[in-house]
């Protein structure tokens, strides 16, 4: 038995080490991947049988107007949520310099990543209140009407966004800021030589080299606008009339609330968020692994 | 350095620069700073919607004394702890190892496991969701800490692993062959050899997974109910429904809520950083 393993540990050894971890891994997240793409064929309550319904949820899904609604506001959700990315790089600019206690506003600008969505969530609630939130004291300064922004069907998923935008913008600076430390100094001095500065400078000398900091940005964002759940929840939970659902709250919301326990339902909703990420899982997957090739 | 430094900028520029640095932080941080203003305020102010001028007396100790001797909210503090803290001690132990294994052993389908990892730490939770509360259910640890814990330690240990698996890899492999030339054994190299090499990444995958953890509302919300093993992100939710108009506890409530990982980010910045923008720079 010793003299086995003394034989084999360089074959026995990875097995051993990956074992527990796997295992774990493969229980709580890769089995029920399958396990919600078949229950999405059933019609089931969670508790009693489930009832085989072929495509039937699907085909539901195709008539079903809070569905499309919960996607058009992912869509919005997707493109706003980009802006943290260049709105996180404009901060970061500004923060890179080296006066004297930086350090700790830069600490500081990137508070609002560190506390939890629910707190923000309730932060931003109280800024948009109509009677006495601080956006519509601004407001009124201009002479503007006041605003309920999150009873307002038009523009309460905008509103939400904007309080999404404000911790991911934080993270977006913290990346870029890490970025820029590594900026190659000598080619910033050639490019100013060279009588470049400004937009142009960095257009075209510190954009390329900010390249690995912009792509995780991209990946982090892309991700957590397909995943805001924590805001919609906390401050509309989804309403006014579902108008700002999300695929991550709807999916929630069928599978058990006071609307019922529809689990496949929820589940079908849950593949097509699923199969919509997928298509950003896969192409950093295949960027992963052009890397890996590379070395 | 880009964009140029400002001491080479003239004396004005150098002056706006000094005064636009707090005043675009207050800005920034404007609704938080209303909030903790807020948690000071008397009832009296909120009731007569002073929420904005200066407060007419200051109630810090009666109000954070409110939230916790009439609600549950030390309960649910306390159950955060005790979901977080053993994730962050399960999920990176468990990483550490598979991290080694993928990093250090070259065999069949090792990349493949290793973007099983990847890909799995960024799926929706909504597609677990239904099968994850089934079989905890069924384990009876439905509406447990630990039933909890065990599914954010599996989760998190996808993201563990490509941090592990990356910062093993970077470590010079020379050190692994001299000791296999010794006769050191796998298991020995693992704790003797690449362990204590690997404290700056468990101690930057700690604070961010406390940081993760802690502020985790969607599997709150699935797996617990009750103040008994809610953490504190569902429990503020509820208590957010109770305190209708009261302000000035919701406001204390966010400010003890959000205390721990921010008491945890300025303790362990650089670490808290370097485990963030991993990857962030070539």
């Amino acid at each position: 038995m010793r003299d086995y393993w003394r034989a084999n540990q360089q074959r026995l050894a990875p097995v051993l080490f990956l074992l527990p971890g796997l295992l774990m891994f493969l229980v709580y997240v890769v089995v029920p991947i399958f396990q919600s793409v078949s229950i999405s064929f059933y019609a089931w309550d969670g508790l009693g049988e489930k009832e085989y319904v072929g495509i039937a949820n699907y085909v539901e899904l195709m008539d079903d107007e809070a569905f499309y609604t919960s996607l058009k506001n992912n869509v919005i959700w997707l493109v706003l949520y980009m802006l943290a990315i260049p709105a996180g790089l404009f901060v970061a600019l500004f923060l890179n310099q080296n006066v004297r206690g930086i350090r700790i506003y830069k600490s500081l600008f990137f508070f609002p990543f560190v506390i939890s969505q629910v707190v923000v969530g309730l932060v931003f609630s109280w800024f948009y209140d109509p009677s006495y939130g601080l956006f519509n004291k601004i407001l009124g300064f201009f002479g503007a009407d006041p605003m309920a922004i999150l009873a307002d069907e038009d523009w309460v998923t905008y509103g939400i966004i904007i309080a999404g935008l404000w911790p991911q913008t934080a993270y977006c600076m913290i990346l870029y800021l890490t970025g820029l430390n590594a900026v190659d100094s000598e080619q910033i001095e050639a490019a100013r030589l060279d009588n470049a500065k400004g937009l142009k400078l960095l257009w075209y000398i510190i954009l390329p080299q900010l390249r690995p900091a912009t792509f995780i940005a991209m990946v982090v964002t892309i991700i957590g606008a397909l995943r805001s759940f924590d805001l919609v929840s906390i401050m509309t939970n989804g309403g006014p009339w579902g108008s700002s659902r999300v695929l991550a709250f709807y999916m929630y919301e069928q599978a058990f609330s006071e609307y019922g326990f529809r689990m496949g339902y929820g589940a079908a909703i849950a593949v097509v968020l699923f199969a919509i990420m997928m298509i950003y899982i896969a192409a950093f997957l295949y960027k992963m692994y052009r890397d890996e090739r590379g070395h | 350095m880009f964009p140029r430094p400002i001491e080479k900028a003239s004396p004005p520029a150098k002056a706006l620069y000094k005064i636009a640095l707090p005043v675009a932080l207050i800005i920034w941080l404007l609704p938080l700073l209303a909030v903790a203003l807020t948690s000071l305020r008397s009832q009296a102010d909120i009731l007569n919607g002073n929420y904005w001028g200066w407060p007419t007396s200051f109630n810090m100790l009666e109000n954070y004394t409110a939230i916790f001797e009439n609600t549950p909210i030390g309960q649910y503090i306390l159950n955060s702890f005790r979901v977080t803290i053993p994730t962050v001690i399960g999920a990176v132990s468990l990483s550490c190892m598979t991290g080694f294994a993928l990093a250090v052993y070259k065999f069949k389908g090792n990349l493949l496991l290793f973007f099983l990892f990847v890909a799995g730490n960024f799926v929706p939770f909504q597609i677990l969701m239904v099968p994850v509360r089934d079989f905890t259910v069924g384990l009876g640890i439905y509406n447990t800490i630990s039933g909890l814990a065990l599914f954010h330690i599996a989760f998190q240990t996808g993201f563990c692993t490509l941090f592990m698996r990356n910062f093993i890899k970077a470590l010079p492999f020379e050190l692994i062959e001299a000791a296999r030339v010794e006769g050191v054994s796998e298991i020995r190299i693992f704790w003797y050899v690449v362990l204590p090499l690997m404290k700056p990444a468990i101690a930057a995958l700690s604070v961010l997974i406390f940081t993760f953890i802690w502020n985790d509302y969607f599997w709150a919300m699935v797996l617990t109910q009750g103040a008994d093993t809610q953490p504190i992100t569902a429990g503020l939710n509820s208590l957010n429904g109770q305190w209708v108009s009261s302000w000035h506890l919701v406001s204390a409530g966010s400010i003890v809520a959000a205390m721990p990982p921010v008491i945890m980010f300025f303790l362990m910045q650089r670490h808290f950083i370097a485990g963030l923008t991993l990857g962030a720079v070539k």
